[in-house]
């Protein structure tokens, strides 16, 4: 485990100078990723809104190789990386370490780059994947995604007078992750720098594709103070509305386990696309939001070889 | 000593990427092109290659993953037909503007609905404005040909863009020709080393692909990718000169069969074309003045070339293997016609034939050389576009 004073010294390998908005979480995200990186990186980035704030021509905030193709290839663009350089390194052509990183958004992965993400994980390209999952299309002004948590409203799930946001329930990547089989899986956010760090250098360190979830607030999507960007992502912990965990080789684990599991209004009520729920019409889905935590809580616990909280 | 061999046209395409011997080839199987991804397979298997195979799950990812290689500084290659290129489309778009020196060869094979496996140009006319090379053979040598030019061609400091080298679905595909193979030591020094002025993986200087341009920069970015355009037939003629002397064979931007003092002429793409020379030859020996022009480069389109050998003939039909659902005609008619627009002299008329592999025969091209005499002699067409056997 690397210190915070450890953390601080090494290279911002993605500068600050970008365009995204103040407490933006996908760039805390990267830039914490990055910094668990011992060997160079070459990063592949989904279109959405860190790759559009980090490269506006003639500027790059990227210090490392860097590509973007398009929104839904990402893991297929870095496995043709990841190819071209096993190639070139068993023709003698290189002989540098170097690792593969692909990052893409909810939207980018849990939807329309699921097949490439898929493909890419189960032909065992040796690299890493990233998402940070700020729970809708935020680049393209803030629509629903698979990732879109119940309840949410978005511009294409807006709260009206019949339908309060979101009606689903948000797809559990992580666990469809997992069952790819693949050596290491984790999910993770930005207000536990410690366990993202500690994930990504494991993610790193498998021979094989890793995949690390990271939930990041999007302070205009979530309509959130750019200033709580950070401990909105705790409360998402603390609620178990987002655990921390890890699968390796199979091995399911919590790596943080809240000492007291607070009610999920808790990380509601601080996020203005949930303010319609807490009225007297809609309270009910409140109650509809905490018994699918409970359930899926208690589905990990059990995965997790944990006893019930 | 190089050597013939009777071979079919996705086995000389095959064989062409193992003399070439790239470092990733990413594909994905589809009729008619499946062979050359199953054949490289095996080669790949044997060990007879340093290639790394990339077996994707759609022809998305297959070139999406060969434009990260290629951005790697690899030689990458894919190949595709039909319905796999459509599904390509967005990242066809992504190779070029990333100047990308991808080669893809392209089995011409109809588009659905309703679906259909034989060939028509369709597919590769849907990605004439791409901003790939697009360069289309006649027959298996050609194709086999075709694909080692074409490495040099995109690679080519003054080119940088991505090539498709295209043949006719099943009938040359699958169809075996007696074809003379070079030396996989001649294919390998004709295409040398690939070396990339930029790369991912040069972690010493760190460059970004793929940045967002806004409306700054976008313009001038796309204005330097038609520069480059207008580039690549001086270099696809000095290839062809090089591959002269490897292989004693010569290719132009077209091929001029009997063109020189033609009356009549027709102008066509792949296989077809070697149908038309037959009926050239009948027409000749009955003291007709019939000839053919075969494009080989369709895109970027060697408009003032075609110009200067079709300017002197009276009567022109183009026939087209594709439609552009426009009502004004195919594809190459439209291009052809448009070249031909500040000439006073040459009526030019469209057929459009063969689609969904429909056979096209000696008697149907002999018909549109009577027609093509007919308006050579009262200087007046009929319908400027006909669609040739189909039952209307
Ligand atoms: C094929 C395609 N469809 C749609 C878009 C438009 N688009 C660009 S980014 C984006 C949403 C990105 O969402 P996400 O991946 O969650 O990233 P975020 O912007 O939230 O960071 C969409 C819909 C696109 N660029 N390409
Ligand atoms: S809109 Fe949201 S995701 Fe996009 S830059 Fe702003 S805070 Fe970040
Ligand atoms: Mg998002």
């Amino acid at each position: 485990m690397a210190t915070l004073r450890e953390l601080a010294q090494k290279d911002e390998l993605l500068t600050g100078g970008h365009r995204a908005c103040a407490g933006c979480g996908a760039p805390v995200a990267l830039r914490m990723a990055l910094k668990a990186a011992d060997t160079p990186v070459v990063v592949g980035c989904a279109t959405g809104c860190l790759e559009v704030t980090t490269t506006i021509y003639p500027y790059t905030a990227w210090k490392t190789p860097f590509i973007h193709s398009a929104f839904e290839n990402v893991a297929a663009t870095i496995s043709g990386v990841e190819a071209a350089y096993r190639s070139l390194k068993r023709q003698g052509k290189i002989n540098r370490e170097i690792q593969f990183l692909a990052v893409g958004g909810d939207g980018g992965t849990y939807d329309i780059g699921f097949q490439s993400l898929s493909g890419a994980m189960e032909r065992g390209h040796d690299m890493v994947y990233i998402c940070y999952d700020n729970q809708a299309y935020m680049n393209t002004g803030i629509q629903r995604s698979s990732a879109t948590p119940l309840g949410a409203a978005t511009t294409t799930t807006p709260a009206g007078t019949v339908m309060p946001g979101k009606p689903q329930t948000r797809k559990d990547l992580t666990a469809i992750m997992a069952a790819h089989g693949i050596p290491y899986v984790a999910q993770t956010t930005i207000s536990h720098w410690n366990d993202l760090v500690t994930k990504v250098k494991k993610a790193f360190a498998v021979k094989g594709p890793a995949f690390v979830n990271i939930l990041a607030t999007c302070r205009l999507g979530w309509q959130i103070h750019p200033a709580d960007s950070i401990e909105v992502c705790r409360v998402a912990v603390d609620t178990c509305f987002w655990p921390l965990f890890e699968v390796e080789n199979g091995k399911w684990r919590l790596t943080h386990k809240p000492r007291e599991k607070k009610p999920v209004v808790e990380w509601l009520k601080r996020q203005g696309r949930f303010k319609h729920l807490f009225t007297d019409q809609n309270r009910h889905i409140l109650d509809e939001i905490q018994a699918d935590v409970d359930r899926k809580w208690e589905e990990l616990l059990r995965r997790c070889g944990e006893g019930s909280s | 000593m190089p050597k013939a061999v009777a071979i079919t046209g996705n086995e000389a395409v095959a064989e062409a990427m193992r003399q070439l011997n790239p470092d990733v080839v990413a594909a994905y199987p589809i009729t008619p092109q499946t062979e050359i991804v199953q054949i490289f397979s095996t080669f790949v298997a044997d060990g007879l290659v340093h290639t790394e195979f990339v077996p994707v799950e759609s022809e998305h990812s297959a070139l999406s993953a060969v434009v990260g290689a290629s951005a790697a500084g690899a030689r990458a290659m894919t190949a595709t037909s039909s319905q796999g290129l459509a599904l390509m489309w967005e990242v066809l778009n992504i190779a070029s503007g990333m100047r990308l020196p991808i080669v893809m060869p392209v089995v011409n094979r109809a588009l659905s609905a309703p679906i259909n496996i034989h060939c028509d140009h369709s597919d590769t006319m849907g990605a004439r404005d791409s901003g790939w090379v697009q360069i289309y053979s006649e027959n298996v040598q050609e194709a086999y040909d075709n694909v080692i030019q074409a490495v040099r061609i995109a690679e080519h400091p003054d080119v940088r863009l991505p090539v498709m080298v295209m043949m006719d679905g099943f009938i040359i595909s699958h169809g075996m020709e007696t074809v003379t193979l070079l030396e996989d030591d001649v294919v390998k020094r004709f295409v040398g080393e690939y070396r990339p002025e930029h790369s991912l993986l040069d972690v010493d200087h760190p460059v970004t692909f793929g940045a967002l341009d806004f409306a700054d920069w976008y313009f001038e970015h796309k204005r330097q990718e038609s520069d480059a355009e207008a580039g690549v037939s001086q270099v696809v003629i000095s290839v062809a000169e090089d591959f002269a002397r490897i292989s004693g064979r010569r290719y132009g931007l077209f091929e001029e069969y009997m063109l020189d003092d033609a009356e009549i002429a027709v102008v066509a793409l792949n296989s077809t074309a070697g149908t038309v020379k037959e009926v050239v030859d009948a027409l000749r020996s009955d003291g007709v003045k019939a000839g053919l022009l075969k494009l080989r480069l369709f895109r970027p389109f060697p408009h003032r070339d075609v110009l200067s050998a079709l300017r002197h003939v009276k009567a022109i039909a183009v026939l087209d293997r594709a439609d552009t659902y426009s009502t004004m005609g195919g594809p190459l008619f439209i291009d052809i016609r448009n070249v031909m627009y500040d000439m006073p002299g040459p009526r030019i008329v469209n057929y459009i034939y063969g689609l969904g592999g429909r056979d096209i025969d000696l008697d149907e091209i002999n018909k549109v050389f009577e027609d093509l005499k007919d308006i050579a002699t009262t200087g007046k067409v009929g319908a400027p576009v006909t669609y040739l056997g189909v039952r209307e």
